[in-house]
């Protein structure tokens, strides 16, 4: 057996979290280690230049969910971080109509009273309401998460405080917050909206990701979630990294290489090494031994409890938790180089409708339609598209006259009751084409090149369970004190120096980077009271 | 009854097709828009980002020609004009006898004996009266302010799109000139800017300011070029540390008192003055800024502000609100003070803030006394939250603020990350 030199903490897997994660345990100091199995670190936030001088955003596309505290903590502007806005919304309709809003809030008022003048002006109370929502949670985001299990008086004492602090919230945030975790994104818009095309837009947010269509309970939440982002501090705006989440990652290495850590990819995990409790180390697919006291799993939770260390050696209650963790992702991509611009009929060649998000899924019925094929087994025939055309924000992502769109698509189960992926990857392109057709005329003829990847393709390339893009899905019994089990939300795990950074910890999924950053504060203070002089 | 309507650039029709928004401001007396798009700060990202074009024709423009033309200028302006070679360009100040700055602007070199000159503020009678002043027969000055336009193209594209217009932009190096023709079109590049980022301004005969403007949106097409107006532009030149006539000083011509005047020390322009020690002119305000630079008898100097972003944030969550921070510049006086002080001990004041997009942290153009403009120095600066006052700490810093290498890099390269 080969033995490596000794490292202060090894954290396995180098996506966005366990990059931030690796950045803060180096910045602190400790001799940190990444290994990536793959041959480029990023995980699920990675550019590939598929085509020469085309660049596709494989996986994950977007930023706003990145907690701005890692922006400063980790100096990340030095190191490259250039985030440019988008700033419309775009959602076609079908027979020719539209919604398009933008950056200016009068005029998005009048864009919404074309459809509905009362609408036009309970949007902007709703926005108001959940921008007041999400500011209210920020601090539990932000913070670990109280053990809801645990006897200890300061474990009880938090509880009470996070009890206490919600108590103390305003009762119409408190009233919304409950509706969010409670009701379907489709339950609480209706309350507020009568306009289809603007309902289905925002509750687009409700299901991304997510086994759930707008009508189900679960919508809610995840919509609220997709709201806690921010663009320069407004509310659930996105912006899009130079060059992509690749971009983003290339920068994460950048910094966590200058605070001296180091990235070894190639170099996949086989098992964490651990005795009588205590982890020791890790061992790599080639035998590798490296030895380490901390070891972080950025790899969700059915990996790193399940796969990473032996299951017998874990609490029942654990174990049995993560077992019955939901993964099921739904989720694909399918990413297109285009000699054009895509036109839609209505909108005369307006080309600011692209710089930002382009729906499919112009009402709840056509989203629930699409969400009926997933509950049968089969991906949707019209799929829900989320798409942006990454060109006419950064030119740079290809040749000068072409673009490049990404489309994320819903809904596309794990399971298929009776195919399977390797069989239906193209016939998936072929769908999300022609149901891009259908609202773009001529749409097939810009085709110049196309990357499916399936949920399939995610589970075996990037490692999450299912292909699930949240490394778990978040509905509420699997969120903040239950993330991903309760007792075990605090990164901790039942091996001592062994800890979980991944996105199936508390905040969640999305490039956010909060599980990486809360889970090195954890290991920091750990490791802080263990190394400090006996009183 | 006659109407004193605004006047309108070279360029005015060409770029009111692109306001989307339908505002205008007044600039010199012509109309210029804050922005085209509803989003400041996508236009902000052109500059950053792909390429923005910016129509900076309002400036008052001179042409500067004769025998005695060097001779003068080396007595006028505050930097040795002889040190620019034809072919290339200088930022420079002209200063009155106190040593008070009057203005700044960008001198070009044309010829051996022709000069161009922009200027914010009129300035054709104070350049011949004081040529006539000082005796120098063999100097004219012109006022060529109508005859043409100019177009700021700014940003990482900038060489990309320039060069398909002109083989000259291959060779300019940063603050280099040359005269060339454009599609047929007697023209002026230069290698300069107001952003701080890689940028070529374009002088553009106002009879054809149409035609070449067509061609410039053709050849930018492909790369996203931007109209890009006043509010972007700001932006950009506060993480450039560029000062602006009547936000970050006023001209002292106008001034009441010298309170309100300030010196090219005082305006953080100390490097204008370098090699004074060997340069033996006479130029006008030099035994005073001689006496600055000796004595350390300045009463301030203009320095980069790095306001710490956790205090912002806290100063804010702690209100109740979210901080500030989106498309957020401002021109208006803030207070510093000295920090650590009990009683709050006034310092200075920040006449430019900015929440920059880019840096992802709020800066600020002020002005402190000399024992605290030292890097690193750390100093209150007062905001006002829901309009009440607290201070923030924030950390004197060497402007500029952001300074890539493309903006200098030869030959001009793409837009690698």
């Amino acid at each position: 057996m080969k033995k490596d030199a000794a490292y202060d903490a090894v954290v396995i897997g180098g996506g966005h979290n366990g990059l931030v994660n690796a950045a803060y345990l180096a910045k602190s100091g400790l001799k940190t280690l990444i290994l990536e199995q793959r041959p480029l670190i990023g995980g699920a936030a990675i550019t590939e230049e598929l085509v020469p001088g085309y660049k596709f955003t494989t996986f994950s596309y977007a930023l706003s969910l990145l907690r701005p505290e890692i922006v400063q903590d980790l100096d990340l502007v030095s190191h490259g971080l250039l985030v440019l806005p988008m700033t419309n919304s775009f959602q076609p309709g079908l027979n020719g109509e539209y919604l398009l809003l933008g950056p200016d809030s009068d005029v998005n008022f009048h864009e919404i009273s074309r459809h509905s003048v009362e609408d036009a002006e309970s949007y902007r109370d709703l926005s108001h309401l959940i921008d007041r929502v999400c500011h209210a949670l920020k601090p539990l985001v932000d913070e670990i998460p109280p053990n809801s299990m645990s006897q200890d008086p300061a474990d009880l004492a938090e509880m009470a405080a996070l009890n206490q602090y919600l108590e103390d919230l305003p009762a119409d945030i408190r009233a919304m917050l409950e509706k969010f975790t409670t009701c379907s994104a489709a339950e609480i818009l209706d309350d507020y909206l009568e306009c289809d095309l603007l309902k289905a837009q925002i509750a687009s947010s409700g299901i991304i990701g997510t086994k759930a269509g707008p009508r189900s309970k679960e919508s809610g939440l995840i919509w609220l979630f997709h709201k806690l982002g921010e663009y320069d501090g407004v509310q659930g705006e996105w912006g899009f990294h130079k060059g992509g989440n690749g971009g983003f990652t290339q920068v994460l290495a950048r910094a966590f290489e200058s605070f001296g850590g180091t990235i070894r990819t190639n170099a996949g995990v086989d098992e964490v090494i651990y005795k009588n409790g205590k982890v020791t180390g890790v061992l790599l697919g080639d035998s590798t031994r490296i030895e380490a006291p901390i070891v972080v799993s950025a790899l969700d939770p059915r990996r790193t409890f399940m796969q990473l260390v032996d299951p017998a050696d874990l609490p029942s209650d654990l174990v049995q938790a993560i077992r019955d963790f939901k993964f099921q992702g739904t989720a694909s991509k399918v990413n297109f180089a285009l000699s054009d611009l895509p036109k839609f009929p209505g909108l005369n060649g307006h080309r600011n409708a692209f710089t930002g998000f382009t729906n499919i899924g112009p009402s709840f019925d056509y989203l629930e339609e699409a969400f009926a094929d997933c509950l049968a087994g089969r991906y949707s025939r019209r799929p829900f598209l989320d798409c942006c055309v990454q060109s006419t924000v950064d030119p740079d992502m290809c040749p000068p006259g072409k673009h490049i769109m990404s489309c994320f698509v819903m809904y596309t189960p794990y399971h298929l009751a009776e195919s399977d992926w390797d069989s239906e990857r193209e016939n998936l392109g072929d769908t999300v084409e022609a149901t891009l057709e259908e609202f773009f005329p001529g749409f097939r003829k810009l085709v110049e090149h196309r990357e499916v990847v399936t949920p399939l393709d995610i589970e075996r390339v990037v490692g999450l369970s299912e292909g699930n893009i949240f490394a778990g899905e978040m509905f509420s019994p699997q969120m903040f004190l239950n993330r991903p089990a309760p007792g075990w939300n605090q990164y901790r795990t039942p091996i001592a120096g062994y800890y979980q950074c991944g996105s199936g910890t508390h905040p969640g999924g999305g490039v956010m980077g909060g599980p990486g950053r809360l889970a090195a504060k954890q290991i920091l203070n750990d490791h802080s009271t263990a190394t400090s002089p006996a009183r | 009854m006659k109407k004193l309507a605004p006047k309108t650039t070279p360029f005015h029709e060409c770029l009111a097709a692109l306001n989307e928004t339908g505002i205008w401001k007044h600039w010199s007396g012509y109309l210029a828009a804050p922005r085209y798009q509803y989003s400041t700060t996508s236009e902000y990202y052109a500059i950053r980002n792909s390429v923005g074009v910016f129509d900076t024709s309002p400036l008052f423009k001179y042409r500067i020609t004769g025998p005695d033309t060097v001779r003068f200028l080396q007595l006028v302006m505050a930097r040795d004009i002889s040190q620019c070679q034809v072919g290339s360009a200088q930022y420079t100040c002209w200063c009155d006898p106190d040593g008070f700055v009057l203005q700044d602007g960008v001198i070009l070199r044309v010829g051996e004996e022709e000069f161009w000159l922009t200027a914010a503020e009129p300035s054709l009678h104070y350049f011949r009266a004081t040529a006539s002043q000082l005796a120098f027969s063999g100097v004219t000055i012109e006022d060529i302010s109508a005859d043409y336009g100019i177009l700021a193209i700014q940003g990482p594209h900038a060489f990309n799109v320039v060069s398909q217009l002109t083989g000259a932009a291959d060779e300019l190096r940063y603050f280099e000139m040359a005269q060339t023709e454009i599609e047929g079109c007697l023209s002026l590049i230069s290698r300069t800017g107001y952003t701080g980022d890689l940028g070529y301004e374009l002088w553009i005969p106002t009879a054809q300011a149409h035609r070449i403007w067509q061609c410039l949106m053709k050849a930018g097409e492909d790369y996203n070029i931007t109209p890009i107006g006043l509010d972007a532009l700001k932006m950009a030149r506060v993480e450039a540390g560029l000062l602006l006539l009547d936000v970050d000083f006023r001209s002292s011509r106008f001034a009441w008192v010298d309170e309100q005047r300030e010196s090219p020390i005082e305006l953080g322009w100390r490097w204008m003055f370098r090699k004074l020690a060997e340069d033996k002119r006479e130029f006008i305000g030099r035994e005073a800024i001689e006496t600055q630079l000796t004595e350390r008898t300045n009463r301030w100097v203009t320095v980069g502000l790095n306001i710490d972003w956790h205090d912002y944030k806290r100063v804010h969550m702690e209100a109740g609100i979210m901080p500030p921070k989106h498309e957020l510049y401002c021109e208006s006086t803030r207070n510093i003070y000295r920090r650590g002080s009990k009683e709050w001990t006034y310092a200075g004041y920040a006449t430019s803030f900015l929440f920059s997009s880019l840096l992802k942290k709020p800066i600020a153009i002020a002005k402190l006394p000399n024992e605290l403009a030292k890097p690193g120095t750390e100093v209150d600066l007062e905001i006002a939250v829901i309009r009440k006052p607290r201070n923030v700490l924030a950390q004197v810093q060497r402007m500029p603020f952001f300074n890539p290498p493309r903006k200098t890099q030869v030959p001009p390269g793409g837009n690698s990350p």
